[in-house]
């Protein structure tokens, strides 16, 4: 089970070269990607497809322009475009810092609750569960109205109101994964526990804890990435206009003259959730390097 | 986790939960948040020059300008109490009426529609009349009468799709450069634009007005009033001064933007993330002219077009029922030019003889 979450650590001595045979590999699978994208837009170019939908500069800009668009400024006067999509990464990138750390200790919370009583989980996991098909955009006006109103007496900084809304989306997994991890307990462990007269609370931090880790580090992964979705799907009913989600609406407009500056801002985005994909992976390595009892 | 908890409560109250009262100041400003229909761009230019410019404050005023969005109603953030006051097309605001929502326009700022339909010159459609049996398209929502008037008044029915075809045309104009309709809705100052600042494939130079056939709504004669500014009944009750000085100090910034397209451009194209700027001018100089020259003052509401943006919402379901005079309080515009006039020698509120520049659009509106 755990090993669906947990890579081995790498053995001393081949880490030089693992390192280099993924680097090699990445370069390939980056070449076929942009080979399968530029040969589809040379053909639907050629023989005039319009189906799945009508390839053409516009609908399919080089990939090398949405890169050079990067390196350009949209206009004269102002940075460059990497630049103002950095700042607005970084401002999202705070909105979702939050928004995954209150979903994830809100999460483990509703999790680690649930695991303890069965009539909780019955009563209430449906509607955990129910929680996630309502649409986070049906969502966000309701936040907003809630918790910015400045003539409320708790009200929050429209950005936070944002990480609410981002947390939304990433305390389910947590919340599965801690229930279904805290129960994944091998049930002789927890007969040991007790017969050496543990109670519930060390049991739940000496046992069933680090045994949900592998479940919860996978949880984390999909958070990390869900709450940067989250922060950017968030931002337009806040009216914040300096993040990513301000960026991607402002360059949607202006699509069907500069379509290269809406694929660099999603290769922004892009890279703003594997960074956040990669701080979690990196946080598993430290905590789980120490517990060999969890790699299964 | 406890950690994790910890630093969590610390990011929250550095976040500024409940924030405290500002510090008193010297002069109280009256506090003003103003919601825009979209996001920014010089559609909204002489609120960001009144901002600029310091003509809030001049007015003691501390007006905070608030971005819109697909996402963003106006009508329902100014009912919710986020904003104070807002800007949306003069038939949404009767819409929201309609159903119950105590708002209220306190200033017409676009005396003007700015809604055309294009047909591409090759398609050899040269008026309304002539879109019978075609694909057109149009956005939806409210957005779309002025066009139905238009198509109704040369016998199809839009609403039913007979003798036309309606198609519903997203926010960009890929439909109508894809020639997948024979006809598209294109505001003056923005999508236009964006046609014109494309390249056309076949001859690798930009498109313009020559390869296109434009119909103003306006000229159709079912032009509908559009950008007003709006506020709830009960706010305008307690602050009705409040609000008479917002409307004139956002005059007195579309009155510079009047005479000063290029230099409004700038500072809306640095309040916003990272705008075309060739296209802000463009879209400057449009809005222009959907202000002046305003034989009545800018804001203050023409009677007879009101009547007629009321009349066609209701014809074509926009409200189901009619439109009063309650609508609109003409009552602060006016006022706001009285208030302009004494406080700044020798304004023109009319723009008699307004000239709009000439923009010359390039490519990706740069």
């Amino acid at each position: 089970m755990a090993s669906v979450a947990v890579e081995r650590p790498a053995e001393r001595g081949v880490g030089v070269k693992r390192v280099g045979s993924r680097g090699v590999l990445l370069l390939v699978v980056l070449g076929v990607l942009w080979g399968v994208w530029e040969g589809f837009r040379a053909i639907g170019i050629h023989y005039g497809l319009t189906r799945p939908f009508t390839v053409d500069a516009t609908s399919m800009p080089h990939i090398h322009d949405m890169f050079k668009a990067l390196f350009e400024r949209p206009n004269a006067e102002g940075p460059l475009l990497i630049v103002t999509l950095l700042e607005a990464a970084a401002f999202t990138a705070k909105e979702a810092a939050l928004g995954f750390a209150m979903g994830s200790v809100g999460g483990f919370a509703i999790g680690a609750l649930l695991a303890h009583s069965r009539m909780l989980q019955r009563g209430f996991l449906p509607y955990v569960v129910a929680s996630q098909t309502v649409p986070i955009l049906a969502i966000a006006p309701m936040v907003v109205i809630w918790f910015t109103n400045p003539n409320s007496t708790f009200h929050v900084t429209a950005w936070v109101a944002v990480a609410i809304l981002a947390s939304y989306l990433t305390f389910f997994p947590v919340a599965i994964a801690t229930l279904r991890g805290l129960q994944a307990t091998d049930h002789r462990a927890v007969e040991l526990m007790r017969s050496y007269a543990a109670n519930r609370w060390t049991v739940l931090w000496k046992l069933r804890f680090p045994t949900a880790l592998p479940y919860l580090f996978s949880a984390l992964k999909i958070s990390a990435t869900a709450s940067i979705v989250g922060a950017i799907i968030g931002e337009s009913p806040t009216s914040i206009a300096g993040g990513l989600g301000g960026a991607i609406l402002n360059f949607a407009q202006f699509y069907s003259f500069q379509p290269q500056n809406l694929w660099a801002t999603n290769i922004v985005a892009a890279a703003l959730g594997i960074a956040f994909f990669l701080v979690v992976v990196g946080a598993e390595r430290l905590v789980l390097r120490h517990a060999p009892e969890n790699v299964a | 986790m406890g950690i994790v908890a910890a630093a969590l409560a610390g990011v929250v109250l550095s976040a500024g939960l409940g924030t405290a009262a500002a510090a008193p100041k010297a002069k109280q400003l009256d506090k003003v948040t103003l919601q825009l229909k979209w996001v920014t761009d010089t559609q909204f230019g002489g609120y960001y020059a009144a901002q600029q410019l310091g003509y809030f404050k001049k007015f003691g005023l501390d007006v905070t300008l608030r971005p819109g969005g697909p996402s963003i109603t106006p009508e329902q953030v100014v009912a919710s109490g986020q904003a104070q006051v807002g800007i949306d097309w003069l038939p949404s605001l009767l819409a929201a009426r309609d159903t119950g929502t105590g708002l209220v326009n306190i200033a017409q700022m676009f005396s003007k529609s700015g809604m055309t339909e294009l047909t591409w010159k090759s398609s050899g459609i040269t008026s309304v009349a002539q879109m019978k049996n075609k694909k057109v398209g149009v956005w939806c929502c409210g957005n779309q009468y002025e066009l139905y008037a238009a198509l109704t008044k040369y016998g199809m029915d839009p609403t039913k799709n007979k003798g036309v075809t309606i198609v519903n045309q997203p926010f960009d104009m890929n439909l109508f450069l894809q020639h997948k309709v024979d006809a598209a809705a294109a505001m003056t100052y923005n999508e236009l634009a964006q046609v014109m600042e494309t390249k056309n494939p076949k001859t690798g130079k930009l498109y313009t007005l020559k390869d296109l056939n434009v119909f103003p709504m306006q000229n159709e004669g079912t032009g509908m009033l559009e950008d007003g500014l709006f506020t709830t009944q009960d706010w305008l009750n307690s602050h009705r001064d409040v609000a008479m000085r917002l409307v004139a100090a956002s005059d007195w910034g579309w009155i510079y933007c009047r005479d000063h397209a290029v230099q409004c451009a700038q500072w809306v194209v640095k309040a916003g993330t990272a705008l075309p700027a060739g296209h802000q001018v463009w879209e400057q100089n449009e809005s222009n002219k959907l202000i002046w020259p305003n034989k009545l003052g800018i804001g203050v509401m023409d009677p007879k077009a009101f009547a007629f943006t009321a009349a066609t919402s209701l014809k074509y379901h926009g409200i189901k029922h009619a439109a009063t005079r309650k609508a609109y309080d003409a009552q602060i515009a006016k006022a706001a030019l009285q208030y302009l006039k004494n406080h700044v020698k020798g304004i023109d509120v009319y723009g008699k003889h307004f000239k709009p520049i000439h923009v010359t659009l390039t490519a990706g509106g740069k």
